[in-house]
Formats: structure tokens, C-alpha cells, sequence
């Protein structure tokens, strides 16, 4: 049976494919795997008859008990036969139906065959999670079905509302199929109904499943969506609203009832909407001049029938019910494909405007007439046997002190007499002669096209008098019932009660159609009762526009608006723990030493101050005063390697910024309202306060010793090195750096691609005679500068840097060439230096790192883009690179020697100028660092320096239109 | 544990100031606050390390014994880099927006022009599948209207012409 599912899918999957080489042939290929599956499920009929059943189990979540099991008894196995059987025979009426050039036809076929497929699964499969999976796949494929034509709007329409109302039953029932997979502890549907559980939680578990069934099965109140649905293709509604899909809720129904029959609310909930269903659909059936909605509305009225018969729950109605439900499929699916083939022929499905078809149409007209006797329950046919049982099961239960019984018996019969009503109406309707019309012209059809709804009556004329071959097999499931009976499905019962109702029903029937005007006016006079659609749309409308507004509300406002809200839930969230918290630190100081109050007291109001400001360049200086506060706060903490960092990155910080700046304009744009100024500032205050009380707090919950006491001799043993923080970073903690290295190349990688839009800078700008100065014989130390004329003078200017002339005169600063030109490369050999010492004094590859990245942005700041160019002639991309391949490369080399990922390895030897030096593994992750802190700055040079400039030369000025934009960038 | 009530006070001035810059609009006012917001947590941590005492340098001699705790250290050290990555992107961010923007002075400015646009196009799906509902009511409504010996005449014309109408009208619906 898996086998089967998994074909079913590679089948549906490979379909639309299929379907543009064989156009409509492809119907007559995919109809033979539900056929093979129909010939399957026959081969089973022997053990099912048996009252055995065939099981297949596959482990899939072990975890939660759930496993793709099935499972094959009596139930399973009719409506198998039912689903597999007339979905081949739609399929190849399918053929028929569309013109080869009707659009999505490979979608349609597919999502057709798939839905067999998951009509397959939900009928065999034992697992009740599984069970539910299919029963949401026939949901979705019934969308897809039934918006075939999705440029209708009807159509789209049905489609929505079926999805919706079939998921919201869905998901209602899949609380129930929850809370009763956990209160029986298995998930086993055989498990479940042979060992039924009890007590509210299983009554709520029941009721809830019935919700999914009855919406499913378009019971009321969610009856609407069935007729809605007649907008799909005929096959569709002969498939999915006769035999398949709204047969889900009536199998679940039947396969709970020989456990849950005797559930509180059971009875009365099925009974009662099963009746009001029958009544409501039959009633409006009666109304409908569309020959598709008088089926429609019929399908309705006999889902109520069906369900009050299979849930009531003696062992002769569950036997009547199934024989029932077979016998709907039967005429309801041919019923529906005769009305297709009439639309086809006839042009219209509007039955006043046909005539004379069943005198044109004789084949045609004999399968209408088998089948709507049937629906009418006319012996010898299936319809009439199923019924008769139907009726007799309630009177006995009637009879035996059962209230209900008698109730669904009135109900039903008087159901059935306005099906009998509704049903005359449509065989005159389509099929008979209005003298004041005209005979309807009929296109030619082939022959073949009856082939699907001429079997299915031929299947309905035969099972009449062949009842008692069925009667074996379903018996199996009748008596899993608890109670008993000895009821046995057959033709004739001898004179009884129900024979008489059914002649009752039948004469009562014909007098209504035979006085149908005086019917139809009656109900003019009928006041529209509540509309279920309606109550539906304004349901759907209100959550639509409810959700609309919640959204507007929170997420209108932008960046500022989202920050506030954020920033209030903070406010009222942590202020409230700070509000309620009882444990505050033993003593606080008010300064360390006097200079603290000095140094808080400059940053304080810089802060202030570079918040208020209105020149962007200021507010930058402003905030970086509060930086340089931290520098001396840190230095005189106890924290020089934090101290040097945090000079470092203050300083680039700040030449970054007035790389961008200068372009933007002087004055930071103003658009703020007051209001909004005091709104910011009331959040800005609570925020402040709200940290500064959690930071006292902080302060005094730490109670018990930290780590710190552990640390020096774990980095002196075990990480060679005196400095705890660089040996935390590239030892103990490397993990942690190794993620923040990461996140550094991502930064990087953002800088540039913002810049250089189309790809990474891999064009690093040269001097053309570049190569010239740095072959050995053309070496100068110091360049003549061709842009200084040197004719006339005493002194010839000379260019102290390699690219210093391709600045412009008025930008170049002699001191500055001067100055950089002496210093670039003590500041590189000193970066080198923090990055080796760094293992046991203030330093390690952060700072060096840094500082070789300010080195460089002197030389950019002095010499230009094409000075940068000549200082480190390789792309930033390949450093950070490098530099991550070191640090990974670390810890994986670790694991070649059977060590963990970043286990470090030392060897000790004495340098002469640096004294004994401990290398190690981790120093070589130290370099990776460094040289990622390097390309990061290198990257920001090129990209926010050198390109900025480049696009400034160029009079970018103003961006170009977009499409010229990616061509301009990739220059 | 103690604290300088000093430290505590200048990071909550630096918090307050830097989200009530935040809160603007403009982008170079958001960096302005994300380096004061910044600046503020680093000391937050910093605070945790306690009281100043020697540096977390081993010397093997007693002065090892007033060493602060380096934990916060090494936590801040990559977050003092990674603030400068942040603030590098931010600034590139900015750069690439006023670029783009070609508005002057207000190119670095977030606004939220969309929100008008967000309500009509919601407005737009909500009618879209009102009209779809309405479409499939409506054919429901024809198959029950009239008499027997005809369709209702004053209807008819919107069943005819329906055809013609949604057949122009594919994908409006598909907002969805």
C-alpha cells in the first residue's frame, strides 16, 4: 500500500510532464494506476470478507509513536474500491471532457491523480496522524481542483472558500486527533476504536474530530461551500463531491462509530445536523434550475442522510450506512458526469432551456434514469436496498426505547420524500419535452464518452439484485458494532414497515413534482432563512480586516516606531524584575579615585551634547569623546589591552566617518516634530534608567567567587602565556574569537558589496609605472614628481610617496608625505610586534591588527587611492581570507593529532633582541586574527576611501538610471 | 561585589542619549546613537569586573593577588571590533542610500511612504476576494432565480455578460 502511495505521487509529479507529449491521451495512461489499485484492493477481498485485515507498517517518527502504517479491513477496503474505482473511470472520462488545448491541463491531471492518491492513503492508513496528513493533502488538492479555471472569478471564489472551511474543520480536528492519540497512548486507529477511550477529555477529543468531519462533508452549518464548489470541472465535482472527498467525513464517522458511538453528544450532534442537513439540501435542491446545483444541493441532502445512518451506531444501521455510501457514489458520480456530458453537448446546464435531449440521447437518458431512481430509492435498485435497510435499523431501535431512532427516522423519511421530489424534477428537467422549446441542438460526442457514467449505472442496476454479495463483506464491519443484529442486505425483505414507508415516500415524492409550481411558489413565499454563506463571508471579512488593522497598528511606523516599541517592552519588562528585585549590592562607592568624576563627567555631557547636535561631523567628534573616556577609564582600571583596542578603533572609527561625510551634507536632515522629541527623550530616560538600576544590580548579585582565580594558572600552564586576555582569546576562548573573526569577514564583505555593488574589488587601482620602479634597476628611494616643474627652480620637488603626484595640487600636504613616509614602517614593524608580544604583554592580533590598519590608512590618507594600491597590492578579499584559513586551519590541525578542534601545541626558544619566546599553535590563530583586523580595514579603505573617491572623480554625483547602474558599477 | 556609582550613572547618561538619538530618523543619528548605545554596554560589562586593581598580566609576584577579573575583558575586546564592523557597514549602508536616494540632504533619511502603498494594496486583495466570494454567490443566486418556464429577464444580462468580464480580468485576483 505504500508502494502504491509512492507510485501515486512519482506518477502525479512526473504528469505534466507526460501530459505535453500525449495531450489528453495522458488521462487513459494515469487512470491505470487507481484501476491497478482497484485490482489490488479486489485481491484483498477475500481476508477483508473474512473479518481480517492486511497491515503494512513502516517506521517513521519513533519518537512520537508515529509510523506510516496501514491497514485494510472492511471499511477501508469499500471505500478503497469506492475511491480507486471511480477515480479511474473519471480519469478516463476526463479524456473526453477536455479539448486538448484547454490551459493547465497537466496541473490538472496531476493534481487529479494525486488526489486518488491521498483519497488512497486516507482510507488505508491505520495511524490516525498520518490519516489526518492525508486528509489536509485532499484539502489543498481540492483548491487546486477546484480553481481549475482560475481566471473566473467564481471560481477562485469556491476554490478559497472550500480550502478555508475544510482547513478550519481540519484544524479543529486536529486537536481532537491529538488529545486522542495521547489518551489512548497509540496512535493505531484500529487500537483506538477496538479499545475506545473514555471520560471528557476523550468526549471533547470526539466532538472536536466530528467538527472535521462535518465540514469536510459539507454538513450544516458548512454545507455552503459544496454548491459553491459546482464551479469546478464536472469530473471534479463527480469525483471529489460524489464519491471521494466529502465521503472523508462520513468514513471517519463510520470508522469512530463502533468505538465512540456511545460518546455524550455523539447522538445528538449527528442526528440532529444530519437531519437538518438532509432537509436543508433536499429543500433548496428543489429550488435549483442548474442541473449541476439540483445535484449539488442533493449531494448535501443525502451527506446528512449518510451521516445520521453511519453514525448511529447499531450494527444494522452501520450496515445500512455502508451500503449506503456505496450506493451514492455509484449514482451520485454518474449523475454528475451525465450532466457534464449534457453541458458539453447542450451548451447550458440551465434545464429550461433543454429539451428533447432524452429523446435525442437515448443511452444517455437510460443512465440518468437507472441512476436518479436510484438517488430516489426506486427497487430493485442499490439506492432502494440501502435505504429500506436504513429505515428498518431505526425502527428497531425505535422500538427498542431509542428516542433517537425515531427522530432520524421522520427526519430521514421526510428527507427522502423531497428526494424523491428534487430527483423527478431532474430527470424531467433534463431530459424531458417542452413543447414551447424547440428540440436543444446536441453537439456529436463519441460513443466513448458515456463509457465512465454507463458503468457506474450498470454497477448500480447490477448490485440491486446482487445485494446479498456484498452483504458478507460488509457484515465484517457491521458487526465490530457492539450490540448485534441479524440484519442482511437484500432486495426483498417480505412485507414490512419500511416497504411501506418507501411506497409512502414515493407516491408522497411524485404528488410534490407533480404539483411543483405550487411547490415553487411556497417556497418564494419561504423567507430566506440564515445564510450560511453569508455568515461565512462576514467571518472571513472580519479576521481579514481584523488582521489588517493589527498589522497596520504595529508595523506602520517605521524604524523609529519599531525601536520604540521594542524599547517600551524592554522598559516595562526589565523594569518591572528591577521594580520587584530584593537583592542590591552590600556597598557602593561613589568614585573609584577623583579622576573618575572627571573623565564621567567630560563623557556624560558629550553624550548629551552628540545627541543634540545638528552637524553630522560634530556629533561624530562628540560620540568619539565618550570612546577616548573609555580609554582612560580602562587604562586606569586595570585593562591595557582593552585601552589600546579601544584608542585603536576610536581612531579609525573616526577617519572612517569623515571618509563618508564628506560627501554627505553638513547638517543632518531635521524632521522630527517636538512631540516626537519629548516621546524620544521620556524613552530615552527610561531606558537609561532602567540599565543603570539592572547594572547596580548585576553588580550585587554576583555573590559567589567567578572563574577569575582559576584563570592565571590555567593560561600560564596551559596556554603559555602571561597576558590572560590574549590567551583567552586565542586559546581558552578561541571558539568565541573564531565567531567574531566571522563576523568581521561578513562585515567586510557587506562594506564592499555596498560599494561596489556588482562584485568584490578585485581591481586593485596601480600606478601604471609601478612595475618599472620596483625592478632593481630603475629603484629609487625617492620619486621625481613630473607634476612639479623642475625647470626654473633650485630645488627639484621631489614625491616622498610612489603615488603622491596623483593627488591634486591643492589636496597634497608635503609634511604629511613626510611624515607618513618615516613612520609607515615603524608603525608595521610595531603592529608586528604587539601580535607576537601580545601572548604575554598588552597587545595580540587585535591590536596589531589595528594598528598596521591605521598605518595603512595613513598612507591612503597621504597618498591617495593609488597609494593604497602600491602599499598592499592584493585584494582585502584574499587577507581575509588567509587570515580565516589560519584561524580554521588551527583548529583543524589539532584534530589530525588526536587532539580536540583548537587544542593548542608550544615550543619554547630564545630570540635574540625579544628574549625567550613561547610559539605556539595558538599564535598562529593569532595571525589569522590579525590579518582579518587587517583586510577588514583595507576593505573599508577601498571601499568607503579609494571607490568613494573614484565615484566622486567620475561626477557621480547623481546615480545614473538603474539599468546603467550595474554595468557603471562592474567598471 | 561593589561598584562605582560614578560608572553606573555616566553609562545610564550614555544609554539615555544614545536611544533618544536612535529614535530619529535620519541615519547618521541612528550610528550616532548605536555608538553611545554601544560604548554604554561596554561599560556595563566593564562594570562587572568589579573594582580597579593590576592588570590580568601574570608577574608571579603578590601583586598577582589585585588582578581584576578578566572575563569582561576579553568579552568586550572582540565586541570593541566588531562595533567598528557595525559601524563600518552602517556608514557604507548610509553612503549607499544617499547615493541612491538622489534627495540631498534628506538621502540618509528612513521614511515610510510604503504605509500608504501597504494599505491600498491590502485594501485592494480584501476586494479582490470579496468579489471573488460575490462572483460564486452570484451563480448560486442565478441557478434559483426565475420561474420554471424562464430565467428571470431582469437578471439575465448578468449571467451573459459575466463571462466577459472576469475573462479580462485573470490575476487581479492572485494579490492574494
Amino acid at each position: 500500500m505504500a508502494t502504491i502511495l509512492l507510485v501515486f505521487a512519482g506518477l502525479s509529479a512526473l504528469t505534466p510532464l507526460l501530459t505535453r507529449w500525449l495531450s489528453l491521451r495522458v488521462f487513459y495512461l494515469i487512470a491505470l494506476l487507481p484501476a491497478a489499485a482497484f485490482g489490488y484492493t479486489l485481491t484483498q477481498t477475500a481476508s477483508v470478507s473474512a473479518g481480517g485485515a492486511i497491515t503494512e507498517s513502516v517506521p517513521w517518527i519513533p519518537a512520537l509513536g508515529i509510523s506510516l502504517s496501514f491497514r485494510v479491513d472492511t471499511l477501508a477496503w469499500l471505500l478503497a474500491l469506492v475511491v480507486t474505482g471511480v477515480g479511474a473511470l473519471v480519469l478516463v472520462y476526463c479524456a473526453r471532457y477536455f479539448s486538448a488545448d484547454e490551459p493547465a491541463l497537466g496541473r490538472f491531471a496531476a493534481g487529479l491523480l494525486a488526489f486518488a492518491g491521498a483519497m488512497y492513503g486516507l482510507v488505508t492508513s491505520d495511524d490516525i496522524v498520518v490519516m489526518f496528513i492525508f486528509w489536509e493533502v485532499t484539502s489543498v488538492l481540492s483548491y487546486i481542483l477546484i480553481g481549475h479555471y482560475t481566471f473566473k472569478r467564481a471560481s477562485r471564489g469556491a476554490a478559497l472558500q472550500a480550502l478555508l472551511v475544510t482547513t478550519f474543520g481540519g484544524l479543529v480536528m486536529l486537536v481532537g486527533v491529538v488529545i486522542l492519540a495521547v489518551e489512548a497512548g497509540t496512535t493505531s486507529l484500529a487500537v483506538i476504536v477496538a479499545d475506545p477511550v473514555t471520560g471528557p477529555a476523550a468526549t471533547w477529543a470526539v466532538l472536536l474530530i466530528l467538527v472535521g468531519a462535518l465540514s469536510k462533508s459539507a454538513l450544516v452549518p458548512f454545507h455552503f461551500w459544496l454548491p459553491a464548489a459546482m464551479a469546478a470541472p464536472t469530473p471534479v465535482s463527480a469525483y471529489l463531491h460524489a464519491a471521494a472527498m466529502v465521503k472523508a467525513g462520513i468514513y471517519l464517522v463510520a470508522r469512530l462509530a463502533p468505538g465512540y458511538a456511545d460518546t455524550p453528544g455523539w447522538m445528538p450532534v449527528l442526528v440532529t445536523v444530519g437531519v437538518g442537513t438532509m432537509l436543508v439540501g433536499a429543500w433548496r435542491s428543489l429550488r435549483q434550475y442548474d442541473l449541476k446545483l439540483v445535484l449539488a444541493y442533493g449531494t448535501v441532502s443525502q451527506l446528512g442522510f449518510l451521516m445520521v445512518v453511519v453514525g448511529f451506531g447499531t450494527r444494522d444501521a452501520a450496515l445500512a450506512g455502508v451500503a449506503l455510501l456505496l450506493a451514492h457514489a455509484l449514482f451520485k458520480s454518474a449523475l454528475f458526469l451525465t450532466v457534464g456530458i449534457i453541458d458539453h453537448r447542450a451548451g447550458t446546464r440551465d434545464w429550461r432551456r433543454l429539451s428533447g435531449v432524452g429523446r435525442n440521447a437515448r443511452v444517455l437518458a437510460a443512465i440518468g434514469l437507472i441512476s436518479v431512481a436510484s438517488m430516489a430509492g426506486i427497487p430493485p435498485l442499490l439506492g432502494f436496498v440501502a435505504k429500506e435497510a436504513g429505515f428498518t435499523s431505526f425502527i428497531e431501535a425505535g422500538l427498542a426505547g431509542d428516542g433517537w431512532g425515531w427522530v432520524a427516522l421522520v427526519g430521514t423519511v421526510l428527507g427522502s420524500v423531497l428526494t424523491v421530489a428534487y430527483s423527478a424534477r431532474f430527470f424531467w428537467g433534463a431530459f424531458g419535452t417542452r413543447p414551447e422549446l424547440a428540440d436543444t441542438a446536441l453537439h456529436p460526442a463519441r460513443w466513448d464518452f458515456q463509457l465512465a457514467p454507463g458503468i457506474l449505472a450498470v454497477a448500480t442496476l447490477l448490485l440491486g439484485p446482487l445485494v446479498f454479495l456484498l452483504d458478507l463483506p460488509l457484515a465484517s464491519y457491521a458487526d465490530t458494532v457492539p450490540g448485534g443484529g441479524d440484519y442482511h442486505l437484500a432486495l426483498w425483505h417480505g412485507f414490512e414497515p419500511a416497504l411501506a414507508l418507501s411506497a409512502g415516500i414515493l407516491l408522497l415524492g411524485a404528488a410534490l413534482f407533480w404539483k411543483r409550481r405550487a411547490v415553487a411558489r411556497l417556497q418564494g413565499t419561504v423567507p430566506a432563512y440564515v445564510d450560511a454563506g453569508q455568515g461565512y463571508g462576514y467571518t472571513v471579512r472580519g479576521i481579514d480586516r481584523a488582521a489588517a488593522r493589527i498589522t497596520h497598528f504595529a508595523q506602520i511606523g517605521g524604524l523609529p516606531q519599531y525601536l520604540s516599541t521594542i524599547l517600551v517592552v524592554f522598559v516595562l519588562t526589565l523594569g518591572f524584575a528591577a521594580f520587584v528585585n530584593r537583592s542590591w549590592p552590600d556597598e557602593v562607592v561613589l568614585w573609584d579615585y577623583p579622576g573618575q568624576v572627571a573623565v564621567a563627567l567630560t563623557m556624560g555631557i558629550a553624550a548629551v551634547m552628540a545627541a543634540r547636535v545638528a552637524e553630522r561631523i560634530t556629533a561624530v567628534l562628540l560620540a568619539g569623546v565618550t570612546g577616548y573616556g573609555l580609554v582612560a577609564l580602562f587604562a586606569f582600571h586595570g585593562a591595557p589591552d582593552l585601552a589600546l583596542t579601544q584608542a585603536l578603533v576610536e581612531t579609525i572609527t573616526i577617519v572612517v566617518f569623515v571618509l563618508v561625510l564628506r560627501r554627505l551634507p553638513q547638517k543632518i536632515a531635521q524632521h522630527n516634530r517636538p512631540l516626537h522629541r519629548r516621546r524620544r527623550a521620556v524613552i530615552g530616560v527610561l531606558v537609561g534608567a532602567v540599565m543603570g538600576t539592572i547594572g547596580v544590580i548585576a553588580v550585587g548579585a554576583r555573590q559567589a567567587p567567578g572563574i577569575a582565580a582559576e584563570l592565571p594558572r590555567l593560561a600560564v600552564e596551559e596556554g603559555h602565556g602571561r597576558n590572560i586576555v590574549n590567551v583567552m582569546l586565542v586559546d581558552i576562548r578561541a571558539w568565541d574569537t573564531m565567531g567574531e573573526i566571522s563576523v568581521l569577514i561578513v562585515v567586510a564583505t557587506g562594506v564592499a558589496s555596498l560599494l561596489f555593488v556588482s562584485g568584490r574589488n578585485t581591481v586593485v587601482p596601480r600606478l601604471r609605472e609601478s612595475r618599472k620602479h620596483r625592478s632593481l634597476p630603475h629603484r629609487r628611494k625617492v620619486v621625481a614628481d613630473p607634476a612639479a616643474p623642475s625647470e626654473g627652480h633650485a630645488v627639484t620637488r621631489q614625491s616622498w610617496l610612489l603615488a603622491g603626484r596623483t593627488v591634486a595640487e591643492k589636496d597634497r600636504s608635503i609634511m604629511l608625505e613626510v611624515l607618513v613616509r618615516l613612520l609607515f614602517h615603524p608603525a608595521m614593524i610595531v603592529s608586528v610586534y604587539l601580535l607576537i608580544a601580545g601572548h604575554n604583554a598588552p597587545g595580540g592580533g587585535f591590536a596589531g591588527g589595528l594598528i598596521a590598519g591605521l598605518a595603512l590608512v595613513s598612507r591612503y590618507l597621504a597618498g591617495g587611492r593609488y597609494e593604497l594600491g602600491e602599499a598592499v597590492p592584493v585584494d582585502p578579499g584574499k587577507i581575509l581570507g588567509l587570515g580565516i584559513v589560519l584561524a580554521v586551519g588551527m583548529a583543524m590541525v589539532s584534530l589530525f593529532f588526536s587532539g580536540i578542534p583548537l587544542e593548542s601545541a608550544y615550543f619554547e626558544t630564545t630570540v635574540p633582541v625579544l628574549g625567550p619566546l613561547s610559539f605556539g599553535t595558538s599564535t598562529i590563530f593569532d595571525i589569522g586574527v590579525y590579518l582579518v583586523v587587517v583586510g577588514l580595514v583595507l576593505d573599508i579603505l577601498r571601499s568607503l576611501g579609494s571607490e568613494v573617491d573614484r565615484q566622486q572623480e567620475a561626477g557621480e554625483t547623481l546615480p545614473r538610471p538603474p539599468s546603467q547602474q550595474g554595468a557603471e558599477a562592474a567598471v | 561585589m561593589s561598584a562605582s556609582l560614578t560608572l553606573v550613572i555616566v553609562m545610564a547618561v550614555m544609554y539615555a542619549a544614545g536611544v533618544y538619538v536612535m529614535l530619529e530618523r535620519s541615519l547618521t543619528r541612528v550610528l550616532i546613537g548605536f555608538l553611545l548605545v554601544g560604548n554604554a554596554t561596554n561599560l556595563l560589562i566593564f562594570l562587572m569586573s568589579g573594582r580597579p586593581g593590576t592588570s590580568p598580566i601574570v608577574t608571579g609576584t603578590s601583586a598577582d593577588a589585585a588582578m581584576v577579573d578578566p572575563v569582561p575583558q576579553v568579552l568586550m575586546l572582540t565586541a570593541i571590533v566588531i562595533n567598528f564592523g557595525i559601524t563600518a557597514l552602517i556608514l557604507a549602508l548610509i553612503y549607499r542610500s544617499w547615493w541612491l536616494a538622489r534627495l540631498g540632504d534628506e538621502g540618509d533619511t528612513v521614511t515610510d511612504e510604503h504605509a500608504a502603498e501597504t494599505v491600498e494594496s491590502t485594501e485592494e486583495s480584501f476586494r479582490s476576494v470579496s468579489e471573488d466570494e460575490a462572483a460564486s454567490q452570484e451563480d448560486l443566486d442565478a441557478s434559483e432565480r426565475g420561474t420554471e418556464t424562464g430565467p428571470d429577464q431582469q437578471h439575465q444580462h448578468q449571467q451573459g455578460g459575466e463571462g466577459g468580464e472576469t475573462a479580462g480580468a485573470p490575476g487581479t485576483g492572485m494579490t492574494l
